[in-house]
């Protein structure tokens, strides 16, 4: 096991290497920055000469790519155009992210799975056959029709919540834009669990279960479901990163100041620093929930070991 | 085992995340933070592009912040754009090239620190230097001893600049290059404000929490999200504030701002969003501000290149302009928000300042027959096709794009010879612009940083001018600018501008499109709302009901 966890972080440094990379080159393919930050005007030719000789734009590209990493590695992630530092922006985004992030996952998990094992239990019920056509009208919903819709009936019609988030954002102003982040991937989730639990249930260590004379409900939840997850975790385990990145319709729409802002900030204004420097974090995020939902599936099937 | 202890561990976070949902339910519904019926205007924002510095802030939203914080010597009076003089005494000249400033007595920074004569002096040294790196340097250009201090190259071979010497406590002197009768007129513009020693001294404490002598000041600020500014009790100008402070908020879709405006978290949007705006009426009724700014658009055609600059070439850009129906654009696309243009400036300077609805005359007036006729006569557009190009991030610039290439298309009956270049980022765009890789004519757009017609007209349009982005250059007019700024009389130097207006209608350099307004939705909370020329609310002068 702790052999496999190494080689797995071992494996992680390529891939780090790489899409930093990428993502540094596609951010510079963008073009020139300086002359944005003057607006319509041409901007001064000595300023923006300064500008890009500080910024180190006038360096050629692997040149920039190497300073820039060998920054990284002193934990200094740059400047942001607006002179703060992209590391006190990151600080202040990804708590927010990460608890608008949660509060999605968690409605999945509990939402999704129930949703799920109800239907596959009933299969071809009335349960099963309204759940399948709620979540196919979820998944045709794209995000933003779906938030820009609750947020006017519930903030502005009724007045139950407020139609944007605080800067602080808290967990319970972040309820309803967790909802609109979930309610996709909850659709998924309800399906792989009802396919999941639909086919186990005929398995042979469930009847054999059964037949011990085990209680319905301990079934169920150890011997059922504990092995129908696997499909779902790893679908949740990409799902996490895709959330935190993916945020970024939700963060507009309830005016949330994280990750999905400032790397939609970072782009406008070709602020190669912001964006790289969010991603890179975002692409070890990825790499690290996919590590887990491996180690995970151990857990959940005994067959399954790491050596 | 393992697998047991998973299962506590899973129930465990549950617990949690429950925990957290149930708290959050309890005041999920109230409104929280600061800001509720104590005087407070609750408004929209948006993340200043730059570090907030007087010098380095060259648009609307650090401007915002700007001009309440700060007093300069002068300042344009919000409605008839007249420079009135605040901190300034008198500024007083013989020649219109050397000045001499005196400033009023009693000015106080907010940390109390007096406003010399000195505070004035550094700052605008400070913003002229070339290590400083400061956006609006150019402005200063015009005093003597600015190449030392920002030199086109290379290192800079002076601390300040030699045209500005301090005379005493209160007075200081300025010496310019050339004449310029109008530069009083300009230094109501946010670039040439003063500043505190804190402000040298520790300059970081000063930009996480910035110090002036407007009427506000800052009460907290956290970049990027929001900013509390209160009263200033102690203020020492005689436009105090109405109100007892602003919250600027961030708010990264203007739609989510609107949404708060109408839902009533928030009291004032200068920016309603372009979905919204057939159901402004409806929903805020008389309190929705819609009005001329100096803001004008132009399509801008590059002069470098000899398709388009060639003789005869100016009919076909004549042509142009009468083949684009803009009656029909500001009303369909932006809701009349924009008002079709008559002259290369802006109605926000009023007659009296220069703004002239006869200067285009029949070139923009939408005319298809005299349009087609036109381009023929010129010799037919470049290889018999046009193509627009522009950013299409932001405005809606994509739409009216297409609707002026459809315009064209159907003034000239020739099928589909206007297309439209979209390009993905202002960023790229205005590289592509200022590096001169434009090989058709594209959108400019301008926003005066103060009101005059030299504003307009000089930046643009003058031989080597610092936004002469189609590098249009004819003698006569630059001679008509010249003589303009040499008049010492405001009212024949507005004239001589409005002569070189003429040359731009001959020649179309930039077919005027239309100008921008400003415009802004506020809530019943709040009265006595208005926009400035930069379409800036007046933040000091809104009451709290």
């Amino acid at each position: 096991m702790g052999r496999y966890v190494i080689r797995r972080l071992l494996q992680m440094i390529p891939v780090f290497i790489g899409s930093t990379f990428l993502i540094f080159f596609m951010v510079y393919a963008l073009g020139d920055p300086v002359a944005a930050l003057f607006g319509d005007k041409a901007p001064d030719p000595a300023t923006a000469a300064r500008i890009r000789q500080e910024l180190h734009l006038d360096e050629p590209l692997w040149k920039q790519y190497f300073l820039y990493m060998g920054q990284i590695f002193q934990g200094d992630f740059g400047t942001a155009f607006n002179g703060q530092k992209v590391t006190e922006l990151m600080a202040s985004a990804y708590p927010v992210t990460l608890r608008l992030t949660l509060v999605a996952i968690v409605i999945e998990l509990i939402v999704g799975i129930g949703l799920g094992v109800a239907s596959g239990l009933k299969r071809g019920r009335v349960v099963d056959n309204s759940v399948l056509l709620m979540t196919l009208l979820v998944i045709s919903i794209p995000t933003f029709v779906s938030g820009y819709v609750l947020q006017f009936l519930l903030g502005v019609k009724w007045g139950i919540i407020r139609p944007s988030v605080s800067s602080e954002a808290p967990f319970s102003e972040l309820i309803l834009p967790g909802v609109v982040l979930a309610l996709v991937s909850l659709a998924y989730v309800t399906r792989l669990t009802r396919t999941s639990i639909a086919e186990n249930v005929r398995a042979d260590y469930v009847r054999t279960a059964i037949a011990k004379g085990l209680p319905r409900r301990r079934v169920i939840s150890r011997h059922l479901l504990r092995n129908s997850l696997i499909p779902v975790v790893t679908f949740i385990g990409a799902d996490i990163g895709f959330l935190m990145g993916g945020a970024i319709v939700t963060e507009k729409i309830f005016n949330i100041h994280g990750v999905g802002y400032q790397i939609y900030q970072g782009i406008l204004r070709n602020n190669a620093p912001t964006v790289v420097g969010f991603v890179t974090i975002l692409v070890i995020v990825f790499l690290v929930a996919n590590l887990l939902v491996d180690l995970l599936y151990a857990v959940l099937d005994p067959r399954i070991r790491y050596a | 085992m393992r697998g047991a202890t998973h299962a506590k561990w899973a129930a465990c976070a549950v617990a949690v995340a429950l925990a957290a949902t149930a708290c959050g339910d309890d005041n999920g519904g109230g409104a929280t933070g600061g800001g509720d019926g104590s005087g407070i205007v609750r408004s929209s924002w948006g993340d200043p592009q730059n570090p907030l510095e007087p010098a380095n802030t060259n648009e609307v939203q650090g401007g915002k912040v700007l001009d309440m914080i700060f007093r300069g010597l002068k300042r344009y009076d919000p409605e008839t754009g007249e420079a009135e003089d605040m901190v300034a005494e008198s500024i007083e000249t013989d020649d219109s090239q050397n000045f001499t400033v005196t400033l009023k007595e009693g000015w106080k920074f907010s940390n109390g620190e007096d406003v010399t004569a000195q505070s004035f002096v550094d700052a605008w040294n400070y913003g002229a230097h070339i290590d400083n790196t400061q956006n609006n340097a150019p402005f200063f250009s015009s005093i003597v001893g600015y190449d030392d201090v920002h030199p086109e190259s290379g290192e800079a071979t002076a601390e300040e600049m030699s045209g500005l010497e301090v005379t005493g406590d209160l007075t200081f002197t300025v010496e310019l290059k050339e004449k310029f009768s109008t530069w009083p007129e300009t230094l109501g513009y946010q670039a040439f404000s003063p500043l505190p020693e804190a402000f040298f001294s520790d300059h970081d404490a000063w930009l996480a929490k910035p110090i002036g002598n407007g009427p506000y000041t800052v009460d907290s600020y956290s970049r990027g999200s929001s900013m509390q500014l209160r009263k200033w009790d102690d203020y020492t100008g005689d436009d105090e504030a109405q109100n007892d402070g602003v919250d600027l908020r961030v708010y990264t879709d203007n739609n989510t701002a609107y949404t708060d405006l109408i839902a009533g978290n928030l009291d004032l949007v200068d920016d309603i969003p372009a979905q919204q705006l057939q159901n402004v009426e409806s929903d805020l009724g008389d309190r929705y501000i819609n009005q001329p700014a100096l803001i004008i658009q132009t399509i801008t055609f590059p002069l470098y290149q000899d398709d388009w600059s060639q003789d005869g070439m100016e009919k076909v850009r004549r042509g142009l302009s009468m083949a684009i129906n803009r009656e029909e654009i500001t009303r369909q696309i932006f809701q009349e928000t924009r008002t079709p243009a008559k002259d290369w400036t802006s109605p926000a300077l009023g007659e009296q300042g220069g703004y002239d609805e006869d200067a285009c005359g029949d070139a923009c007036e939408f005319d298809p027959d005299e349009a087609k006729a036109l381009i023929e006569e010129g010799g037919g557009l470049p290889g018999g096709r046009v193509t627009l190009t522009s950013n299409v991030d932001t405005g809606s610039h994509r739409e009216w794009m297409d609707a002026v290439c459809n315009s064209i298309n159907n003034a000239l009956d020739e099928g589909t010879v206007c297309t439209v270049n979209p390009v993905g980022t202002f960023a790229d765009y205005r590289n592509q612009v200022t590096t001169d890789r434009m090989t058709g004519p594209f959108r400019a757009g301008w926003q005066a940083d103060y009101p005059l017609i030299q504003n307009f007209l000089q930046p643009l349009y003058y031989t080597g001018a610092s936004s002469n982005d189609g590098k249009f250059s004819n003698e006569e007019f630059d001679a008509l600018v010249d003589r303009a700024n040499q008049e010492t009389d405001e009212e024949d130097a507005i004239e001589a501008f409005q002569e070189a207006e003429e040359i731009l209608a001959e020649q179309m350099p930039a077919i005027p499109l239309w100008y921008q307004n400003g415009s802004a939705g506020y809530s019943e909370s709040v009265s006595d709302v208005t926009l400035n020329q930069f379409s800036v609310p007046v933040y000091d002068q809104i009451k709290v009901n």
